[in-house]
C-alpha cells in the first residue's frame, strides 16, 4: 500500500529543512500519522493553508521508510482561522490537538478522531464556551482511552452516591469510607457539572456559574496531568477569562 | 559510527536545524579535506558571533551594540512600529524598501503546544515603547500561519484599548500565482482583503 487516502485533522507541526515540515496527524482510519508536507513553507504553496494545526483534510499520503509523503490535500473542514480570531480559543484547541496527540498512537481510533473534530468544530462556531468546550473535550477523550472518571458511584468500592471526596489517583469521587484524610472536597454543583461535560448535557453546563466552572476546570486539569504522561504544556497556557 | 573526533564533530553538526545525519556526514568530511585556513577562519567567525551579537535593547533585533542600525537611524520614524516574529523577518521587510518605521521583534509566536505563552515574547517591552504616546500606528507583521494570527488575536487584544491604528499585513495570493490553484482559506482572504480599484 504505498499510496493511500484518509481524512484527517492536523494536531501539529514542524519545520524540516528549509521549506517542509512534518505533519503529524490524526487520521480517521490510519490512527495518528506522521508525514512530510514538502514545499509547504513557501507562499507560493499549494497546500500550505490546508495542512495548518485544527485543518480537517483529505488527503493522499505516500508510505514512506520512516515519514510518509503528503502528495495531495483538500480542505474538509477549516476550523482554524475562526479558532485564531478568538484567544481563548486558541489555547483551548491548542491543549486539544496535545492531548489528542499524547494519547492516540498508529493504531485507529474512529472515536477519538471524531470526538476532536466535533470539538474543534464546536469551538470555531463558538457553540459553548471555549474553556468548557476543553473541559468536556478532555474528559470524554481520557474516557475513551479507558481512564473514564467517577462523578457519582464511588470509584473504589463501586457505593451509590453521591459522594464529595475527589481523589485523582484512585479515579474520581470515592465514599467516605475508603476516602484518604485530607482528600479535597467537591460541592454538588461542581460535581453535577463534571457530569454533564461528561455525558455532553451542554444545556446544564452552560447553566452553571463562574465559579463553579473554575473549580470544575481545576479539577479537569488535575485529572489530565495525572493521567498523561508529562502532562499537557498547553494547559497552563490556556487562557479561561475570555472563554466562559 | 566513526572513531572518536570524528563522529563527535558529526554529532554536532546533526544538532543544527535542518540538517540530518546524511548531510552531518557529508559536512564533516568537506571540513576534512578542506584547508586548515578556512576552517579555522569559520571557527573563529562563530566564536566572534557568540561573543559580539546580541538583541537590541531597544526592538530587540540582532546587533554587536547596545542599539541596531535601524533603532540608532534618525531618518526612521517613530511614529510607527512593525511587530514581526524573528529577526530575520526584519531583513525580508527592509528588501522590499516600502517601510520607514522602526521594528519590535517578538522573538516568536505564541504557542502553547510548544509552552510558549505571551510572558515568553518581547511583548511587555512593546507594551513600554507605546507608553509615551510618541507611536500612532503598530503594523502586526507575524507569520500569516496559525501561530502567528493567534499572536496577531492577543497583541490586537492588547492595543485595542490604546490610542493608536493598530493594522496587520494583508493575506492574498502571490504575485506571479495561477488562481486556480490557489487553496480556498488563501483565496477567502484574498476576497476579504480586497481592495477598491482607484480610477
Amino acid at each position: 500500500m504505498p499510496l493511500y487516502r484518509d481524512e484527517a485533522v492536523v494536531l501539529r507541526t514542524h519545520k524540516l529543512g528549509e521549506a517542509d515540515r512534518i505533519v503529524t496527524m490524526l487520521t480517521r482510519e490510519h490512527g495518528k500519522v506522521r508525514a512530510v508536507a514538502k514545499g509547504v513553507r513557501r507562499t507560493a504553496s499549494k497546500f500550505g493553508a490546508r495542512l495548518e494545526p485544527f485543518m480537517v483534510a483529505d488527503v493522499q499520503l505516500y508510505e514512506g521508510r520512516s515519514l510518509d509523503i503528503i502528495t495531495q490535500a483538500e480542505s474538509v473542514g477549516s476550523y482554524g482561522a475562526d479558532i485564531t480570531t478568538d484567544y481563548g480559543s486558541y489555547t483551548a484547541a491548542s491543549a486539544m490537538v496535545e492531548a489528542a496527540d499524547k494519547l492516540t498512537e498508529a493504531e485507529a481510533s474512529l472515536q477519538q478522531y471524531l470526538l476532536l473534530v466535533g470539538a474543534l468544530r464546536s469551538l470555531a462556531r463558538r457553540e459553548h464556551g471555549a474553556s468548557l468546550t476543553l473541559d468536556s473535550y478532555l474528559l470524554r477523550a481520557l474516557s475513551i482511552a479507558g481512564w473514564a472518571p467517577s462523578f457519582n458511584d464511588c470509584s473504589v468500592t463501586g457505593a451509590p452516591g453521591p459522594h464529595s471526596a475527589f481523589v485523582v489517583q484512585l479515579g474520581g469521587v470515592v465514599a467516605d469510607a475508603v476516602a484518604p484524610p485530607g482528600a479535597p472536597r467537591l460541592d454538588s454543583n461542581t460535581l453535577l457539572l463534571l457530569s454533564s461535560l461528561l455525558t455532553g448535557d451542554w444545556a446544564a453546563a452552560d447553566d452553571a456559574d463562574e465559579r463553579t466552572r473554575s473549580q470544575a476546570s481545576g479539577v479537569v486539569a488535575a485529572y489530565t496531568q495525572f493521567h498523561l504522561d508529562r502532562g499537557l504544556r498547553s494547559l497552563e497556557h490556556v487562557d479561561r477569562r475570555t472563554t466562559a | 559510527m566513526y572513531d572518536g573526533i570524528v563522529q563527535e564533530l558529526i554529532d554536532e553538526l546533526g544538532r543544527l536545524p535542518g540538517i540530518g545525519p546524511k548531510s552531518a556526514q557529508r559536512i564533516a568530511f568537506h571540513i576534512l579535506q578542506t584547508e586548515t585556513f578556512d576552517v579555522t577562519h569559520l571557527a573563529e567567525v562563530l566564536m566572534t558571533v557568540k561573543e559580539k551579537v546580541r538583541f537590541c535593547d531597544v526592538c530587540g533585533n540582532v546587533t554587536e551594540q547596545e542599539l541596531c542600525n535601524i533603532c540608532r537611524d534618525p531618518r526612521r520614524s517613530a511614529a510607527t512600529i512593525c511587530v514581526v516574529e524573528e529577526a530575520k523577518d526584519v531583513v525580508a521587510i527592509e528588501r522590499t524598501r516600502e517601510f520607514k518605521g522602526l521594528y519590535q521583534v517578538l522573538g516568536g509566536a505564541i504557542s502553547p503546544i510548544d509552552g510558549i505563552g505571551p510572558d515568553d515574547l518581547r511583548i511587555r517591552q512593546l507594551m513600554q515603547r507605546l507608553a509615551d504616546g510618541t507611536v500612532t500606528e503598530v503594523i502586526i507583521a507575524t507569520d500569516p500561519n496559525l501561530e502567528g494570527e493567534a499572536t496577531a488575536t492577543y497583541l490586537s487584544r492588547m492595543l485595542m484599548h490604546l490610542d493608536l491604528r493598530v493594522t496587520r499585513l494583508a493575506s492574498g495570493l502571490p504575485v506571479g500565482g495561477d488562481l486556480e490553484y490557489a487553496d480556498e482559506v488563501t483565496l477567502g482572504r484574498a476576497f476579504e482583503g480586497r481592495r477598491l480599484v482607484e480610477n
